[in-house]
């Protein structure tokens, strides 16, 4: 086990704190440190963090089966095979992949912005900006059977799932070539072929459809002897959704069940205006995994590296049966809470900061520096992807409206509502039914 | 309907009867004064009619508090509550995390404890997630306990479509409220009504629903010295008829009844005289007065946002057939949003409003007047 956070795994008893012998014993779990936390000042919080907090007593009906909970892992560099050199956190061809993943979801939401101000699209638009090593970071370790929920803030999450921009854009504007046709809109991405199962609007909503998604893994392995069923969902949500009850209930029940699933937050510090500081009593939220049984990490959310590293570990517990994982990604948005948001509250100094912290400058810079891939390489990527936002825009545009018909269609997965006969078929598809003679 | 709050305040307590008798007076005598009102009115928009209400009864009454998601700093997520923090202090406009089962329990207990709370949802489609103490905390409540425990609680905020925002925020509530037992559900469409239902309702010792709608914030209406005076309050249960007709009546609510209006504009031009009728209370719904109309007019359209199916047209109607059936001229034609959750394209989401068109069709229609069969597809 080459895990991120295996290396605190051994030592957690009950009032004792695990990594000692790594770092120095933490203050985490008494209330002063929560003062110092958080930098809605703008304040540099990532490296003012301990490096391992004080770890949950272990499940005691779990034998050996211990919970820890991680602050800040720094993944020292490790041997990779392939064109890089060794000593390199990925190979040349995973940098790229991540370096275009990002580059797609912010060159997305740029074009989102501006058909939002061309009346392209309309409602509620929330942008991703500043997020994309948490998707990237996680998504791209996923298969195609795995599942992705996520909230209204759900494009990119949706592109990096392997949705095509032309579908996601098409969504946005309203028409048939959309993922749901223009039903569902910026808020609500579906894709059953890519097992992206929402866009959810409301707060908390996704995070028992997500449990429900790993439940049904876990069920299909054990209950319907899928023996190669190892699907993992992660469910993305924000700070202040961590202080929904849905949030919490999920936590029990998945570290209860050992489900399948991680449990990603994104803490960009703010839900709309309101401060993670003033909205939450302890606001390290990482710290709530042990506490239910389950491992909490906490990781810096603007390196795509170190999210990756933490994914693999956790999308790898949940793989192999050993259950879920809250992960915390300190993150940033760079635009406001949606496009109609005239985003007054947030400090200018932080969000100075923050801009100056761009996940995707950051990964360059790494490519750069280990002479991953060259500039034009780099070059190369932006502009395709400018030319895959383009094409997106144009087919978009291009393409029809729905027609009036589509209104009343997709209420029910049944084609009518009637209902299935004692034969097993749709009771509408029976010639008699509309006779009035079918038995109902 | 002030004799059932007096049958009520007599069975809750010295507390409650008191409440009632200033509820009865401010009523009356804004009532009285409303009768004449002339003066050349000031105008005012929705959302500074309510932030207004708001201001005064706070200032009024120590026990009133506003609570909810980005009431304060934020000064509201519609700026409903604009300056209430500066004024008030965070501690009587409480911003909450996101946490609606949470802080409408919170707010419920506070009322069962001698609080009067405003809880603001950001939208009434979150309410849902706030449904139990809504219903099982808050309406259920007085009636469980026999009248010992009142429950003096105010849930406001926008209800309803907005624009291009999909299924999941585009909910009409007022038949689902409407529904419900021990709840009074006002829906104020002008700046005379929310100034004069929200004072209703923040003084009144039950638990209201106030729903408001989103588009309508930025409406400017006239609004009288009257419906200024901070003693100004409108009575719970009472329909306006927002315009007089012979020939057709038309029921609305909230944003529709603009709607209505416009459409009994373009009747009149083609000679048909509708009667426009501004519900503001669902529950409490003003049976006399809709009855009168229709044995007057002989014919009704209700108009609605909310689902066909048990909506608020449903019950409209089946009060017309118990009371008036003999008076009807015409099958009643209802009005409603599309039998299907609200579709974000923006074309087929104004298919699934109702419209202008809409309303001045079914109102030929049960006139007997002919209409291009075109239209009517
Ligand atoms: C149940 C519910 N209440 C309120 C809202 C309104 N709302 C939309 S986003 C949001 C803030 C969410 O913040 P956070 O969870 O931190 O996610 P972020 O937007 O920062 O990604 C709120 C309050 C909602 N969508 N659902
Ligand atoms: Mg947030």
């Amino acid at each position: 086990m080459s895990a991120a956070f295996s290396s605190v795994r051994a030592v957690c008893h009950p009032g004792s704190f695990a990594g000692e012998k790594r770092g120095p014993p933490a203050t985490a779990a008494s209330g002063k440190f929560a003062s110092g936390f958080l930098g809605s000042s703008g304040k540099v919080w990532f490296g003012a963090l301990p490096a391992y907090v004080r770890a949950a007593p272990s499940a005691r009906r779990r034998g050996s089966f211990s919970v820890v909970a991680v602050s800040d892992v720094v993944k020292e560099k490790k041997p990779k095979r392939s064109s890089s050199p060794p000593d390199l956190l990925v190979t040349k061809e995973e940098g790229l992949e991540l370096y275009e993943d990002m580059v797609l979801g912010r060159t997305f939401e740029d074009m989102c912005a501006q058909m939002y101000y061309r009346g392209k699209m309309f409602g509620f638009v929330h942008l991703y900006n500043g997020q994309e090593a948490v998707s990237t970071g996680f998504i791209k370790l996923l298969k195609q059977e795995d599942c992705v929920v996520s909230t209204y803030r759900d494009h990119v999450h949706a592109l990096s799932k392997g949705v095509s921009s032309r579908a996601v854009m098409s969504e946005l504007f309203g028409k048939t070539t959309g993922c749901c046709r223009g039903q569902g809109g910026s808020m609500h991405m579906f894709s059953k072929e890519h097992n992206l199962l929402g866009g959810f609007a409301f707060i908390g909503e996704g995070i028992p459809i997500a449990t429900g998604a790993a439940f049904t893994s876990k069920y299909r392995r054990e209950v319907l002897k899928e023996a190669d069923c190892d699907h993992v969902t992660v469910a993305f949500f924000g700070d202040g959704t961590c202080n929904n009850g849905q949030f919490y209930e999920c936590l029990n029940m998945a570290a209860l069940w050992k489900l399948p699933i991680v449990f990603v937050v994104e803490n960009n510090l703010w839900a709309i205006g309101m401060s993670h500081l003033r909205a939450t009593s302890d606001p390290q939220i990482w710290k709530k995994g042990p506490a239910f049984g389950m491992p909490g990490v906490h990781v810096d959310g603007m390196d795509v590296l170190k999210v990756r590293e933490v994914a693999k570990e956790a999308i790898g517990r949940a793989r192999r049966g050993e259950g879920p994982t809250l992960v915390e990604c300190e993150t940033y948005r760079f635009r406001g809470h949606s496009l109609a948001d005239p985003d007054e509250l947030r400090d200018p100094a932080e969000k100075a900061h923050y801009a100056a912290r761009d996940p995707i400058v950051a990964l360059k810079k790494y490519i750069r520096e280990n002479n991953l891939a060259s500039e034009a390489e780099l070059k190369a990527i932006d502009k395709k992807i400018d030319e895959v936002i383009e094409d997106a825009v144009e087919f978009a545009d291009a393409s029809p409206p729905p027609s009036r018909s589509q209104l009343l269609e997709n209420v029910f997965a049944d084609p009518k509502g009637f209902g299935i006969g004692p034969d097993g078929r749709y009771r509408c598809e029976d010639p008699k039914f509309t006779e009035g003679t079918a038995h109902v | 309907m002030l004799s059932i709050l007096r049958r009520r305040a007599a069975a809750g307590g010295s507390d409650a009867v008191l409440l009632s008798e200033r509820l009865r007076k401010s009523c009356a005598a804004a009532m009285m004064r409303f009768q004449g009102y002339t003066t050349a009115a000031k105008e005012m928009t929705v959302r500074e009619a309510l932030n207004s209400v708001l201001d005064e009864e706070m200032s009024a009454d120590p026990r009133v508090f506003l609570m909810g998601e980005e009431v304060g700093e934020y000064q509201g997520a519609y700026k409903v509550s604009k300056g209430l923090l500066q004024k008030f202090g965070p501690e009587r406009v409480v911003d909450t995390p996101i946490t609606e089962a949470g802080f409408t329990g919170i707010g419920v207990g506070a009322a069962y404890y001698g609080l009067r709370p405003v809880v603001e949802f950001m939208t009434f489609n979150f309410a849902m997630q706030a449904i139990d103490h809504i219903i099982n905390s808050a309406a259920k409540t007085n009636y469980m306990s026999a009248g010992n425990i009142s429950v003096p609680i105010v849930f406001r905020g926008p209800n309803g479509a907005a624009a291009g925002v999909g299924a999941q925020h585009s909910h009409c509530y007022a038949a689902w409220y409407g529904s419900c037992p021990g709840l009074k559900v006002l829906v104020p469409y002008s700046s005379e009504d929310a100034r004069g239902l929200l004072k209703a309702a923040i003084r009144d010792p039950d638990p209201v629903v106030f729903l408001e709608n989103e588009l309508m914030y930025g409406e400017r209406f006239p609004v009288s010295a009257e419906a200024l005076d901070s003693s100004f309050c409108l009575p719970i249960g009472k329909a306006k008829i927002e315009r007089e007709g012979k020939d057709v009546t038309i029921t609305a609510f909230s944003k529709m009844v603009g709607l209505s209006l416009e459409a009994a504009e373009i009747l009149a031009k083609e000679g048909i005289s509708a009667e426009v009728i501004n519900l503001r209370s669902i529950r409490p719904l003003d049976r006399s007065t809709i009855n009168a109309s229709v044995r007057k007019t002989n014919r009704l359209v209700t108009v609605e946002e909310g689902f066909p199916q048990h909506g608020v047209g449903a019950e409209i109607g089946m009060s017309i057939v118990e009371d008036s059936f003999g008076y009807l001229d015409a099958p009643i034609e209802r009005i409603t949003g599309a039998d299907v959750p609200m579709p974000y394209a923006a074309n087929l989401e104004r298919m699934a409003l109702p419209q202008i068109e809409d309303i001045v069709r079914a109102a030929k229609r049960v006139c007997y007047r002919s209409v291009p069969m075109a239209a009517t597809a």
